[in-house]
């Protein structure tokens, strides 16, 4: 197979271009932990999140997490097309830090919890889903 | 304004003093997340719920944001602690500004 010198160039372009794509999708995710954390680190434990291991449709996935102690939590879905999911703070009267909720995951990934505890410091904890039909759209 | 929105909240009717209580809230909701795209390949506007917020007696239980990854018809499930009898008021602020607000009374005994 002969390639013309247009055709290789719009090749080399192509890989260019995919190779450079995976590592934005993480930055992103990367950007939305920082932004949370501003830039703390993450000590993993202390969180519990509760997802399925194979979700069949990603259109509603029932996730609950809980962390004792925490006065937020973030949930990710690192391979969604937009990897926030729900920010939840925890007030005054919340009786015990933990809440239940269904979300849509794109395709099979890592769901990730942060919580900030009440002293200042994050927990994380991630669990993979896989994921039968995307629930994204598109 | 989205149709058809109607929130239904589940709240014990009476607990005892300082009791952690479950309650379970869902909302009508499609939120459309803005990734879709119709039969003409248009892509279909992002309108969601973008937050929830639950207060009791004037006190904050729960404040959480949503993004367009949560599910259509929001469930959210949660706890609170109740110290005295008094009113629980949830409220959905939709994308498009509507505020939908739900009230439910417990009694304490």
């Amino acid at each position: 197979m002969e390639f013309t010198r247009r055709e290789t160039l719009a090749l080399g372009a192509g890989a260019a271009a995919l190779a450079v794509l995976p590592i934005r999708v993480e930055a992103s995710v990367e950007d939305e932990i920082a932004a949370f954390t501003g830039g703390a680190e993450i000590v993993e434990g202390g969180v519990e999140l509760t997802a399925p291991e194979i979700a069949e449709n990603g259109n509603t996935v029932p996730i609950s997490v809980s962390a004792p102690g925490a006065v937020a939590i973030k949930v990710i879905a690192t391979k969604n097309p937009s990897p926030k999911v729900a920010t939840i703070n925890f007030g005054a009267l919340s009786g015990s830090s933990e809440a239940s909720l269904r979300i849509r995951l794109a395709k099979t990934q890592e769901v990730r919890a942060i919580a900030k505890m009440a002293d200042g410091s994050f927990r994380g904890a991630s669990q993979t889903v896989k994921v039968t039909i995307g629930g994204c759209g598109g | 304004m989205a149709k058809g929105v109607k929130p239904r909240v589940k709240v014990p009717k009476s607990a005892a003093a300082g009791d952690v209580i479950t309650i379970k809230t869902l909302i009508n909701h499609k939120m459309e997340s803005g990734q879709r795209k119709d039969k003409q390949g248009n892509r279909i506007p992002r309108s969601i719920i973008h937050r929830f917020n639950c207060d009791f007696n004037g006190q904050n239980v729960i404040d959480i944001t949503l993004e367009p990854a949560i599910s259509t018809n929001p469930y959210i499930q949660f706890k609170a602690k109740v110290p005295e009898s008094g009113e629980f008021v949830f409220t959905w602020y939709d994308d498009d500004g509507s505020v939908y607000e739900a009230r439910k009374s417990i009694t304490v005994g």
